[in-house]
């Protein structure tokens, strides 16, 4: 055990915080632990920890190594970067704080990536399919232009506190981590493949896969907004289409990763029901 | 002939705005960032956007005040045209983002809410529960997210923006970037390119910034010969949470409700905070303004912070310096109802509840209001002239800027929740110019000059890969760049630290030729892009240092105290007349000598050309701040009598001569 205490409980100069961490150096290589002591300060959270490790650029046994590839950008937790799994948890780096993992971890401190998107390199992960799925649900209010047309409808309060804990969704992807249905879609480039040719087998694959919790919720944003309801039955295609709402299987898990505290079952229970009011319709509308 | 094709580089508010804006226009666009767009800096904007709206409307608002209230706040260091375009088109704005679905709050009738923030008397800020900026941002990017599907708008992600490439006659066609996951290059060729890159805290190391706030791509178009305005006006915001990371804002609205700020009067009291007595607590700003006590105006809470932990040394921590900012004298109850959200965060990242326990806070770096120089066309009514090429074009024909990388709006310091809105409205603004300009006719350019330029920096990148046993760590020179930078170029300026400290930054840049990579590889490389945009900081470095060295006044969040204009010490009436007098005629000599902008070129030898160009104040003649100053009322007295009678006189305040390079 590295870590130790001084007489007043406080840490003692040389104490550091042994990290794992699980590299890989390129899509399709072979994944490798690699260990690495980080000297404690006050105030840590993962990231700094991260730069700690890049700077040092050493491993635990003194071996060079190349900085461990990380995202990250506002640290503040709203830009949705830093999201990898921390002791087995997908969270975000930046709000992860040091002390906070040691107390329930005095072993140290576990750093993988995200597992349901393709490793890019080391923690960095390949998030495209995340976006691909607002595409897919038409996540906009569709306006006519950008010119002036007086101010947007009046809305009530209580519509204002039902889409804004929605709107504060930041694309981190903990959602899609902790679902049970979705699984990760990777497309790696074949022999004599041209990147046109590879960006549409991969749009093709993304768009049979399962949207995930944070599209739906999503969906339900816009189609409860005034005039993002006028493409609400577009919506409603893509959430009843392949990899729509229909493969959620409940787990809930969703909602209890949310960084945001998002209510994403509550989304998904509502479009659930708006889906089969759709497909009734449908139904009576032939 | 081909559709134009425009890169727009950075995809904030400002990069979004003109993207979408000119998608609509029928120019396809390229937008490029170093991160997904919808993770750029701007979702971390909390307060709210500034406009003229219905209700303070009928207070007696309208946009001239908006102007008045931006320019006064901003020292007049800001050409008025601009500012008199953005205040106009300020509700437009508002009701544009309103439209586009942002969850502004609202008011129990179902209109849009507001409040007040500094520098006004008018409740103008609209605003989005505690991120604004957040939504502001993604109505912007799912818009740009809706053209991309219809193929208006090609998104460029995780790659870096290297170069311009400028042709013989000095027009920029377009820039080489970086894959930043395949490390490969590209050159783009455009019929224009907008930087929209934001400020560059990072110049800085810790700040309140996001950490693609480099300035490297400013810093590079800066180096090939793009004018830089203003570099030495950095606003510092009174109180953030310092982390080991990053220093996260922690609101003025904590001192609003009645938080204390004090230090120990034993240096770095080892003691609980809380078993520390009242009599040896020093409630430094309550002492020493008793009028204002812990709400007086930013820039002072931020210098007596910064004073109170470097000149007297009393700052709570030793190796740190931070000063107390207690709440836990207030009900917890109220605490939560009025600050819960704000509270949040500092325990999030803290890990420590400061309804028990005092924060621990200190001024940090928070906004860039100098940046590209930009030109623009002054309308017939003393606006921008919607539409002409000229507008936030900088001085390299073809590249624009547009958002805080930009000098334009906000002069020698920025009032809150402008700054949403300067970059919305230049992003909004400049594309019927950026499309002209871009639509006009002229010869391609030549394959070869995008193919040199192409080699020149696929050479720099392989010179840096291969650079061999210099030993020195980049990182660590970061960290020492941004320790020197913070210590002599914030909020209290010295020049005898500000000329040690550029010789400083010289040697830090010749350490920086000396960096071994830890990483040399081909994939993913951040080890080197971050070597890349740091070695892109030390002209930056040098033009704030030399801005500040050369302007010897004080001017809005610029404070040499050995320039400072001190109020009036007399008693007597008389006494007072004469002084109030003497400092009017003080304030227009300073005003006549320093009411310019520093316009910096990159010079040959790496070190900038400073120059000052003149401002157009034609609409709103500059006046002194007055702010908090002992005799402000009598200086306010002469100085009206001064104006009036010049006006009886019918001398018109001069319209000056605008254009960069004017004498100084």
């Amino acid at each position: 055990m590295i870590m130790k205490t001084d007489d007043h409980g406080g840490p003692t100069a040389a104490r550091t915080i042994p990290v794992r961490v699980l590299r890989q150096d390129a899509p399709g290589q072979e994944s490798y632990w690699e260990r690495h002591d980080v000297p404690w300060e006050p105030n840590m959270n993962v990231i700094s920890v991260l730069q700690k490790v890049a700077a040092i650029a050493r491993s635990q046994d003194g071996r060079p190594v190349a900085p461990v590839a990380w995202d990250c950008n506002c640290l503040e937790e709203v830009c949705g970067s830093c999201t990898m799994l921390i002791n087995g948890r997908t969270r975000m780096a930046c709000s992860a704080l040091v002390d906070r993992l040691l107390e329930e971890h005095p072993d140290g401190i576990e750093l993988r990536p995200m597992s349901k998107f393709p490793v890019v390199r080391d923690l960095v992960v390949d998030r495209r399919r995340l976006f691909h799925s607002l595409q897919r649900v038409k996540a906009w209010v569709p306006v006519d232009d950008s010119f002036d047309h007086g101010p947007g409808p009046r809305i009530s309060p209580e519509e204002q506190e039902e889409a804004y804990p929605l709107a504060e969704c930041m694309s981190c992807g903990c959602c899609l981590e902790a679902c049970p249905q979705f699984t990760r879609i990777e497309t790696p480039k074949r022999e004599g493949e041209t990147d046109e040719q590879l960006a549409a087998r991969r749009t093709a694959a993304f768009d049979q896969g399962f949207i995930g919790a944070h599209a739906v919720s999503q969906a339900v944003l816009f189609n409860k907004h005034p005039t993002g309801k006028m493409i609400a039955d577009e919506r409603m295609a893509a959430l009843t289409g392949p990899g729509g709402i229909q493969m959620c299987g409940n787990a809930q898990n969703c909602v209890a990763v949310c960084p945001k505290h998002i209510p994403l079952t509550r989304s998904i229970a509502r479009a659930g029901r708006s889906a089969t009011l759709w497909a009734l319709k449908k139904l009576f509308d032939r | 002939m081909a559709q134009p094709r425009v890169l727009v580089v950075g995809g904030g508010l400002a990069g979004l705005a003109a993207s979408m804006r000119l998608a609509e226009l029928g120019v396809d666009v390229d937008l490029m960032s170093l991160v997904p767009v919808k993770r750029s800096h701007s979702v971390c904007a909390q307060g709210g956007i500034n406009s003229v709206n219905a209700l303070t409307r009928q207070q007696g608002d309208n946009e001239w005040k908006h102007l008045d209230d931006t320019v006064y706040g901003g020292d007049f260091l800001q050409h008025q045209p601009p500012v008199k375009e953005m205040a106009d088109w300020g509700p437009r704005i508002i009701d544009l983002m309103d439209r586009l679905g942002v969850p502004f709050n609202r008011t129990p009738e179902g209109f849009r809410d507001q409040r007040r923030f500094g520098g006004t008397l008018y409740k103008r800020t609209a605003f989005a529960g505690a991120t604004t900026g957040q939504q502001l941002l993604y109505a912007l990017d799912e818009q740009v997210r809706r053209f991309e599907v219809e193929g208006k708008i090609r998104k460029y992600e995780f790659w870096d923006f290297l170069s311009p490439v400028v042709d013989d006659s000095g027009r920029c066609r377009g820039a080489v970037c970086q894959d930043m996951v395949s490390m490969q290059f590209r050159s783009f060729a455009a019929d224009a390119v907008i930087l929209a890159t934001g400020g560059c805290g990072l110049v800085y190391g810790r700040s309140t910034m996001s950490m693609v706030c480099t300035g490297s791509a400013v810093s590079r178009v800066y180096q090939a010969g793009a004018a830089y305005g203003n570099g030495e006006f950095i606003q510092v915001h009174p109180t953030a949470i310092p982390g080991a990371d990053k220093l996260r804002l922690m609101s003025e609205s904590a001192r609003g409700e009645g938080g204390r700020v004090w230090v120990p009067r034993t240096p770095q009291d080892t003691r609980d905070p809380r078993t520390i007595p009242e009599a040896e607590r020093f409630y430094f700003l309550e002492e020493r303004y008793p009028k204002y006590m812990n709400l007086v105006p930013r820039d002072i809470a931020t210098r007596e912070i910064f004073d109170i932990c470097t000149t007297d040394g009393l700052s709570v921590e030793k190796d740190r310096l931070c000063v107390y900012l207690d709440l836990t004298h207030i009900p917890k109850e109220t605490l939560d109802r009025k600050l819960g959200g704000i509270l949040d965060i500092y325990e999030k990242f803290q890990g420590v509840d400061p309804r028990t326990t005092p924060m621990k806070i200190f001024p940090a770096v928070h906004y860039s209001m100098g940046g590209l120089w930009v030109d623009y066309e002054r309308s017939p009514t003393g606006g921008m002239l919607e539409g002409s090429p000229r507008n936030q074009q900088t001085s390299l024909p073809g590249l624009y800027a547009i958002g805080e990388c930009d000098y334009q709006y906000h002069g020698a310091n920025r009032l809150g929740a402008n700054s949403l809105l300067s970059c919305i409205f230049s992003g909004l603004f400049c594309a019927a110019g950026v499309q002209a300009s871009a639509g006009a006719k002229r010869a391609p350019a030549a394959e070869s000059l995008y193919a040199a330029a192409l080699r020149r920096e696929e050479e720099r990148h392989e010179a840096l890969i291969q650079r061999r046993g210099g030993g020195e760590n980049p990182y660590g020179i970061h960290h020492e760049l941004g320790d020197l930078m913070t210590r002599v170029a914030t909020v209290v300026r010295r020049n005898d630290q500000l000329a040690a400290a550029y010789d400083e930054v010289c040697a830090l840049e010749e350490r920086w030729r000396r960096c071994s990579l830890s990483d040399t590889g081909n994939w993913t490389n951040q080890n080197v892009v971050f070597t890349k945009s740091l070695g892109d900081m030390f002209p930056l470095a040098k033009l704030i240092l030399k801005g500040a060295l050369l302007r010897d006044e004080c001017r809005g969040a610029h404070y040499k105290p050995d320039f400072e204009m001190p109020g009036i010490a007399a008693t007597d009436p008389e006494g007072k007349r004469r002084e109030a007098e003497e400092w009017c005629d003080r304030f227009e000599a300073n005003t006549n000598k320093w009411l310019k902008s520093t316009i910096a070129n990159h010079g040959a030898d790496g070190h900038p050309q400073i120059t000052y160009e003149d401002i157009d104040t034609s609409l709103i003649p500059p006046r002194p701040r007055l702010y908090g100053l002992v005799g402000g009322e009598v200086i306010e007295e002469v100085w009206r009598e001064r104006l009036r009678a010049r006006e009886v006189n019918g001398g018109q305040v001069a319209t000056r001569e605008v254009g960069v390079g004017a004498q100084s």
